[in-house]
């Protein structure tokens, strides 16, 4: 966008990019709320869903937001009243902070980082603090178990996601997400290059550990116990009411929906075509009009991603706590860490 | 302050005392944490005091009585007829087969036995509502275990049972359809037919609950292994119904005692499981529904013509004495020890209710599990609040 919009003052530019990462974070955010969890959820629980508030119950979502909005804000009177109160931003902040570095199209950008893989990962583990003192200043010993579970999942889980990245980077050669778009979209498998070279084929474990890692990240089933609402009535959320639920709600799903997009990035293309079905043979050579096809296609893929985690969370039951900690450090971490090295020695063979 | 009556002040007394207690084993051991009253977990009102240790549990008591109704003594005021409405809401999953032993013992006592027609049809009606009953819990251990999916297949499938209960008995929940000496009704037209589709329906819900929860690996891990209850403690602890059937007993009250029903007419297998860990009970109940449903299909082709009540006075007196007659309910062994002086109500009924007894096991059976673990042992001992409390 920075392109796009050299004409425009950087007040404006300012304005602009805010808005568009609203939009970026809040569009796909309800979307899936909407068509995965009150409509696909439905069907495969052989109900309806939401058929009321609009046609199909599409206006749902605005019903459940202005319900939320209503609601008395909540403070329970031993909490720590302050930190309570950050808590739910923070979760957020970091979401609004990860899609900054998505690239949408060829020059649809909000930030072009040259260590955009770094920045992102980095980023992501905010949510941790938000999540954590969440969990300690509700004054409640759901919230606490919560917010400690949560924190001991996110962190072990953050390193097979990491190791899982580091595979593409080998790769691409480069930390920064529009180049690692470019250069799949670019590449050729054994001389084919009718559909580029995303990563999902080359870097296919990557794939799956990435998947899982953000799976747990996001706290969906089956490795939902930090919110366990059967055992610990909804973890670090328990306490929370009105807009500070709202924001952990909306949060919890544009995580979901930003962690989609890097996944689509990293491994499916993100926002390109294979370059070469309209004869482009570099990024400078991208029509203009793909600043504006491009987010569609990305989030087509998005939505896709978005289904296959939301598809595992309503069919799997929850892991326990300790099964949770021996899968990430006996299990994804030496599988991405083979995965590195076959990468690795596969790039110098090449 | 107001003066208490001596009763209340005891209990005043007592509740310092045990709070005092409480405090003072706050600062030396680890978190009291408060499972209930009011937690997703119990589906009721069940409350489970447990000191952690980090997240294993190092001492847990379940605390009852949150919703006892005193159905015990409200018998005393009632007819013998009127009982039934009462039982009917102890187990309120399976209310029919609640109603089935306390009639059985009235009828002990006056000397009448029901019709055969009767029987049949007591007997296939004990039978869904142990369907009914069992669905439910196969579908709630998928949301105590954190998987949303099963519990929806489980009441939709259910629906069906509790219709044809509604068709034959016009109650759902409370049928309230056992007379001394027979039933109320003869069945609706066309019924018979109607519960062998629905049989087929809830083999494969069966079929469908397997697939999704037994054969899940995360499932599997989280309950095999855990809360493993050994087949001494298990008798120790008279625990009963699937929950001793899991730990390697071979004891069901339908096959191992004569009763005026009819289980011994159809070909069933009473199922054991030698492990006696979570995974066992709940295997063991999916092998009991399946075992219902064919009782129910093949009772259903063999029901004799007849009338559906015996003679009986209008009004009915019990003549004095005492009966004590169990059956085996979805939840364990039930049974009623009822004692008459020649009235019109009964002078004193004792209930014996499996869930009392099947949760007297969790003192012993929570120490040293994970927090997570006692949703899944809870789940899987399978309890009815108001079985519970009465």
């Amino acid at each position: 966008m920075i392109a796009l919009l050299a004409e425009v003052p950087y007040w404006g530019q300012s304005l602009l990019r805010v808005l568009g990462g609203l939009v970026a974070v809040l569009l796909p955010a309800g979307t899936i709320v909407y068509v995965f969890l009150f409509k696909m959820m439905s069907f495969m629980q052989s109900r309806l869903g939401p058929m009321e508030a609009g046609p199909y119950g599409s206006m749902q979502l605005f019903a459940e937001v202005g319900k939320w909005l209503q609601k008395e804000d909540i403070v329970p009177d031993r909490a720590d009243a302050r930190i309570f109160k950050m808590a739910p931003v923070i979760v957020l902040v970091s979401t609004f902070l990860l899609v900054v570095v998505v690239p949408f199209g060829p020059e649809a950008w909000f930030t072009d980082f040259e260590t955009g893989v770094f920045y992102a990962l980095a980023v992501s583990s905010i949510s941790v603090l938000g999540i954590l003192i969440a969990g300690w200043s509700s004054a409640n010993k759901y919230s606490l178990l919560g917010g400690l579970r949560a924190a001991g999942q996110l962190i072990a889980y953050e390193l097979p996601m990491v190791l899982a990245v580091m595979g593409v980077v080998i790769q691409a050669g480069t930390m920064n997400l529009q180049k690692i778009v470019v250069a799949q979209n670019t590449g050729s498998m054994f001389g084919i290059d009718a559909i580029g070279h995303p990563y999902v084929i080359s870097q296919f474990f990557g794939f799956i550990i990435f998947m899982i890692a953000i799976q747990a990240e996001l706290t969906q089933a089956p490795f939902d116990m930090p919110i366990a609402e059967s055992e610990l009535v909804s973890g670090y959320m328990t306490e929370y009411s009105g807009f500070r639920f709202l924001i952990f709600f909306i949060g919890e799903f544009a995580t979901a929906g930003v962690f989609a997009m890097i996944a689509s990035v990293l491994f499916l293309g993100g926002w390109g075509v294979p370059f070469t079905w309209f004869g482009w043979t570099s990024v400078d050579d991208v029509a203009n009009w793909m600043n504006f096809v491009g987010p569609l296609i990305m989030f087509t893929k998005m939505m896709l991603l978005v289904f296959i985690i939301m598809w595992i969370r309503f069919s799997y039951p929850r892991l326990r706590e300790d099964q949770l900690q021996r899968f990430a450090w006996k299990g994804l971490i030496p599988v991405a860490l083979i995965n590195i090295m076959v990468t690795a020695i596969l790039k110098v063979v090449f | 302050m107001t003066m208490l009556g001596d009763r209340q002040q005891l209990s005043y007394i007592a509740s310092q005392a045990a709070d005092a207690r409480l405090n003072l084993e706050l600062e030396t051991e680890g978190m009291t944490l408060n499972i209930g009253p009011q937690h997703p977990a119990t589906h009721g009102t069940l409350r489970i005091i447990a000191r952690l240790d980090g997240e294993q549990v190092v001492w847990a008591e379940p605390a009852c009585g949150y919703m006892h109704r005193g159905y015990e003594k409200l018998t005393e005021v009632r007819t013998f007829p009127q009982v039934t409405t009462l039982v009917n809401r102890i187990d309120w999953l399976g209310s029919f087969a609640n109603e089935v032993p306390f009639i059985l013992a009235a009828e002990k006592l006056m000397g009448v036995e029901a019709p055969t027609r009767a029987q049949y049809i007591r007997t296939i009606l004990f039978e869904l509502s142990r369907i009914a009953n069992v669905s439910l819990f196969l579908g709630d251990l998928g949301v105590q275990l954190g998987a949303i999916t099963p519990v929806f297949l489980a009441f939709r499938d259910r629906e069906y049972v509790l219709n044809l209960i509604e068709s034959a008995t016009g109650g759902r929940f409370h049928p309230n359809f056992d007379r001394i000496g027979g039933l109320k009704d003869d069945l609706p037209a066309g019924w018979i037919d109607e519960t062998r589709a629905v049989m087929k329906k809830l083999r494969s819900f069966c079929d469908q609950i397997e697939d999704l929860l037994f054969g899940n690996e995360i499932f599997q891990s989280r309950t095999r292994g855990i809360g493993v209850i050994p087949r001494d403690v298990a008798l120790q602890y008279g625990l009963s119904g699937a929950n001793l059937r899991a730990s390697g007993v071979d004891w069901d009250l339908r096959r191992d005692q004569t009763l005026p029903m009819v289980w011994d007419k159809a070909d069933w297998k009473v199922w054991t499981h030698p492990d006696g860990d979570s995974f066992a009970r709940c295997w063991v109940r999916l092998q009991e529904t399946r075992e219902s449903t064919k009782i129910v299909d093949q009772l259903l082709g063999a029901i004799p013509s007849g009338p559906v009540m015996a003679k009986v006075p209008k009004i009915i007196k019990v003549p004095e004495g005492e009966a004590w007659v169990s059956t085996e309910n979805p939840l364990g062994e039930m049974g009623y020890y009822v004692v008459s002086r020649g009235d019109l109500g009964p002078f004193r009924v004792k209930i014996r209710s499996a869930s009392f007894n099947n949760i007297s096991i969790t003192p012993w059976l929570l120490r040293g599990v994970y927090v997570p673990d006692i949703v899944t042992i809870l789940a899987s001992l399978y309890f009815i609040l108001g079985d519970i409390d009465r």
